[in-house]
């Protein structure tokens, strides 16, 4: 269930992991509108092989996916080939206890769902910041 | 009605039989572990036989020849029963603890078991039997020969005599010798004398009434008849009424027929409480009448008649043959009663005493218990025999001439020479055998001589003295010229006690008199009374390998070199001395208890006195300790169950714990996710002024669907949490089951599913809640509509009466549930596919088991060859059951 949105500014890539549509719609659109390019997936399983195909500059990784839990593909990324790439880890249940654990794995940010758009954005843009920083609109 | 002798025969014959019958009942009774017969009014009857001949004829001639005087043998028993009530006590104690079979048997026992003492006690008792045995046969010659007419049979005394002898030989052989009882009692006799004591009180009071009332018209003039007769003139004579009530006093403790029926037959020791108030009354009640019928008789009759039979010849001379015949019966009874159960007791003494040890002497071993059973038993039958013709000889020897008082007194002083051993050994440890024995003997020949001799010898002894010595004349011996009955009394016992007492001082008891003294004297206290030890002649080498066994080789063998060294001895091995075996057997209780360690050593001591108590206090031991042990483990159990309960509550809160933590997760997750979207599009929305109308329609859209999720996720919620906490309210109406399911399926809408239905199966009445139960059947429809796989989805609802309600199968053609998560459907928030194909948070099949629940049903995941099929069991009526919780 890959998708390629359709406007691609000159900025860095966002791989978009999220199961839920409607989210993953809303989470699209914001970074779009700020230049981002973005791709989403939306299953556990394949999220590995996705994060190889798109090579992104940020990974935003929701922990409640099908198939396999966002800590699963947490963990394969960091043993994986991109162990630097920054990751921004999402999660609906907001128990300390799945923050410190995505912190172990190796989370570069947490955030709890329900966020503030304006929060998402500036997480993605200083993840990304070191490597590309994208254009603004 | 006049009674010839024939008549006054088969009378007899028929009372005779009537007490066999009387017996026998006695003997069932018993033998069915009937406790009627031996309560306290059969006991204290049976003690009755106090009263025999002597009392029933004896009283009234007494009376005729002495005056008030006839009260002492009365007073003495009475004063015993009232005032030595603990001494009565203290003696059928002992006679149960120790299983006392006879007056000799106690003494023996007390003095060390020995034999001596048995035999000369056996042979008093005899001596002192057999004159009063000859005065029962004496009696009842001659109350038949008041019937007989002259120059008859029955004139003869000596035949009739004989055949009265032999008469009551047969009944006790009979009744007296049956069996082998263990404790020595006799039911059956005991039932019949109880009868006899009944017939005899009741003759005698009413011969009293008849004299009193009808002879003399009334107390008034009975009154003065006996002012008017020589009875009037009597006084008493303080010493010899002294000497009188102390004899029958004694006599009631120590006649072998009385020790019979107080100590051997007592059957429960309160018994003597009644006993005590009760047996005096009856000793009243057979006096009372006493003195008007002697000084009536001696009124009436002619001055050469008999006083002793006044009662049979003042009922006859008036005519009254019936009344005459009562009387005869109550004195035979009076005889036989005392015949029955003196030679009972005195063939114990003779066949266990005397036979007996003779036998084993003669024949060596016992060869077997069935013959020994058969040597005993043939011993007491002999001996029964021996006793009567005894008794027949004495009668013929004194040619019936004595008056029956005299011949009573005479036993009575006989017997009355036991009473300093058997009184002193009750209360004294210090006497011993050999005082017992000198007492006896000297008491025994003083009144053998003084009282015995007079009646039997000729007129010169008694006025010359032997070989002419006057001092030693029986009826004046050392000078003694007064009353020869106080004479004889204060001489035999007073000589008996003083040599007992001195010999007693000058010896020193045996080791099994020492063993045995206190088991009497302490018999109320029988815990303190020392156990004792002799000095074994048994190796301390066997008491070591058996302490060994129960302390363990070291510290036995430690004790025992303990033990030496204290005793100065080279070897390892101590001698077994009483001390030694006193510590050895204490330090044994404390693993075995005392009665086992006791046992023990004195097992292998050779020192072993261990009486059925010893056994039975094994018994209670061993039985304690199993308890505690039984005690013990009951508590072991209840710890470890309730340990085992406390460990499942914990794990129980745990779990309970670690669920509510996870479900606040999910609650959390399933609420923040369309939250999530709401927020986010609406500052889309907000910051976006100029988005096309297109896009922001369907922002829009998507605001509203997921706002209405998140209203059906709080609804399920809260209806989940109402039906798990019981709250729910049910409405219970009566529906045909067919009803339900098209409100369910009219309510879940357009499914896409084609319904297979029949509708005659769900024509089934039932009582429940409609609107819940439609709620379930729309949340399985709407199920199977979501996750049926099925190109051309059906679902089928099928309806089965079932044992005991009905079952609703909703079977579609998908490919149902994988077996391994079959058990987490009814979880909450089971949700097994991915979100956007479910559509709600995976509570609604976690409401319907609920809500099922509540209905008195339930629903379970069927596993078949096609799709998913969920059943659903509902009861015909049971709806209210549950909705009145």
């Amino acid at each position: 269930m890959n998708r390629q949105t359709s406007s691609q500014p000159p900025g860095g890539r966002v791989l978009l992991i999220e199961d839920e549509q409607n989210i993953a719609t809303a989470i699209a659109f914001i970074l779009q509108r700020e230049g981002w390019r973005v791709s989403t997936h939306g299953d556990g399983t394949t999220a590995l092989a996705a994060v190889e195909r798109h090579r992104p500059d940020v990974v935003v990784l929701d922990v409640m996916l099908p198939g396999k839990s966002g800590f699963d593909v947490l963990g394969g990324i960091r043993a994986g080939a991109r162990p630097d790439l920054p990751v921004l880890m999402l999660t609906a249940k907001g128990q300390t206890k799945d923050r410190e654990r995505a912190e172990a794995l190796g989370a570069s940010r947490f955030m709890t769902k329900p966020f503030s758009n304006r929060e998402l954005v500036d997480a993605v843009r200083v993840l990304a910041g070191s490597a590309a920083p994208p254009d603004p609109v | 009605m006049t009674l010839t002798f024939n008549l006054l025969a088969a009378a007899c014959l028929a009372y005779v039989a009537f007490l066999f019958l009387v017996a026998f009942a006695g003997e069932r009774q018993a033998a069915r572990g009937s406790g009627l017969l031996r309560g306290p009014v059969i006991y204290t009857l049976s003690l009755s036989i106090y009263c025999t001949a002597w009392t029933f004829y004896g009283a009234v001639g007494y009376a005729a020849r002495s005056g008030l005087e006839f009260m002492t043998i009365y007073l003495g028993p009475t004063l015993v029963f009232i005032g030595w009530w603990w001494f009565l006590r203290k003696l059928v104690r002992i006679g149960r603890a120790e299983r006392i079979t006879s007056i000799a048997d106690i003494l023996s026992s007390r003095y060390g078991k020995s034999n001596l003492i048995a035999v000369l006690v056996t042979l008093l008792a005899v001596v002192g039997t057999t004159p009063y045995i000859a005065l029962q046969l004496q009696s009842v010659t001659l109350s038949f020969g008041v019937f007989a007419a002259p120059g008859s049979d029955a004139s003869d005394p000596a035949g009739l005599a004989l055949w009265v002898a032999c008469g009551l030989a047969v009944f006790t052989i009979l009744f007296g010798t049956r069996n082998l009882d263990a404790n020595e009692r006799h039911d059956g006799i005991v039932a019949a004398i109880a009868v006899e004591a009944v017939v005899k009180l009741i003759a005698l009071m009413s011969i009293g009434v008849f004299v009193v009332w009808g002879l003399n018209g009334g107390l008034a003039r009975t009154g003065e008849v006996i002012a008017a007769s020589p009875l009037a003139d009597w006084t008493a004579v303080p010493g010899r009424w002294a000497g009188l009530i102390f004899v029958s006093g004694a006599a009631v403790i120590c006649l072998p027929r009385m020790f019979q029926v107080l100590v051997v037959e007592n059957a429960d020791e309160r018994h003597l409480a009644t006993a005590s108030w009760a047996f005096p009354s009856y000793l009243l009640a057979m006096c009372i009448f006493v003195v008007p019928i002697a000084a009536t008789g001696l009124a009436l009759m002619p001055g050469h008649a008999n006083p002793d039979l006044f009662v049979l010849t003042l009922p006859l001379a008036d005519g009254r043959g019936g009344l005459a015949l009562l009387a005869f019966l109550g004195g035979f009874s009076s005889a036989t009663s005392m015949v029955i159960v003196a030679s009972v007791a005195l063939a114990t003494m003779l066949s266990n005493h005397v036979v007996m040890p003779l036998w084993l002497a003669t024949r060596g071993r016992v060869t077997g218990a069935g013959d020994m059973r058969r040597v005993v038993l043939r011993a007491r039958r002999a001996s029964i025999l021996g006793v009567l013709v005894m008794g027949y000889l004495y009668f013929l020897a004194t040619g019936g001439t004595s008056s029956l008082a005299s011949i009573g007194l005479i036993s009575f002083v006989g017997m009355a020479q036991v009473l300093p051993a058997l009184g002193f050994g009750l209360f004294w440890t210090g006497a011993t055998r050999l005082g017992a024995a000198t007492g006896i003997l000297t008491g025994f020949a003083i009144w053998g001589w003084t009282m015995l001799v007079p009646v039997l010898a000729g007129p010169e002894l008694l006025a010359l003295g032997p070989a002419g010595v006057g001092w030693l004349r029986p009826e004046a011996m050392f000078g003694l010229t007064g009353d020869p009955l106080l004479s004889a009394v204060i001489l035999s016992l007073g000589f008996n006690t003083l040599v007992f007492c001195t010999v007693s001082l000058l010896t020193r008891p045996t080791p099994m008199e020492r063993l045995q003294a206190p088991r009497f004297v302490q018999v109320f206290d029988r815990a303190a009374a020392p156990r004792g030890h002799r000095r074994g002649t048994a190796g301390a080498a066997e008491l070591l390998v058996m302490a060994q066994r129960i302390l363990g080789a070291r510290a036995a063998q430690a004790m025992f070199a303990a033990e030496a060294r204290a005793q100065g001895r080279p070897s390892d091995l101590p001698e077994a001395t009483p001390d030694m075996l006193e510590r050895l057997e204490k330090r044994l209780a404390g693993s075995v208890g005392a009665a086992t360690a006791h046992a023990m050593v004195t097992g292998i001591t050779g020192d072993a006195v261990v009486s059925v108590e010893d056994l039975l206090a094994v018994a209670d031991e061993t039985a304690q300790i199993m308890d505690y042990s039984a005690r013990l483990e009951a508590q072991s159990a209840e710890l470890t169950r309730t340990a085992g309960e406390l460990r499942e509550a914990n794990d129980k809160l745990t779990a309970l714990g670690i669920q509510r933590d996870a479900f606040l997760s999910q609650v959390s997750h399933e609420l923040r996710t369309p939250m999530t979207s709401i927020r986010a599009f609406a500052e889309i929305l907000r910051a976006d002024g100029d988005l096309p109308a297109k896009e922001r329609a369907r922002y829009i859209g998507i605001i509203q669907e997921e706002s209405e999720r998140l209203t059906r996720l709080l609804d399920d919620l809260l209806s989940l949490s109402v039906l798990e906490s019981g709250q729910v309210v049910l409405h219970p109406a009566d529906v045909m089951l067919g009803q339900v399911i098209d409100r369910a399926v009219v309510a879940s809408g357009d499914t896409g599913l084609r319904l297979l239905r029949d509708p005659a199966a769900e024509a089934v009445a039932l009582r429940t809640d409609p609107d819940r139960l439609a709620q379930v059947f729309i949340n399985l429809i709407t199920n199977a509509a979501k996750y049926c796989d099925a190109a051309e989805p059906e679902l089928r609802i099928a309806v089965t009466p079932s044992r005991r309600g009905i079952a609703v199968d909703f079977i579609d053609n998908g490919s149902g549930i994988a077996a391994g998560d079959r058990t987490l459907i009814f979880e909450k928030f089971a949700r097994l596919t991915d979100q956007a194909a479910a559509g709600s948070a995976g509570l609604g099949l976690a409401i319907c088991r609920e809500v099922v629940a509540r209905l008195g049903g339930s629903i379970d995941y069927l596993p078949g060859p096609h799709g998913a099929r969920f059943r659903v069991r509902l009861p015909r009526r049971v709806a209210e059951a549950r909705a009145a919780e």
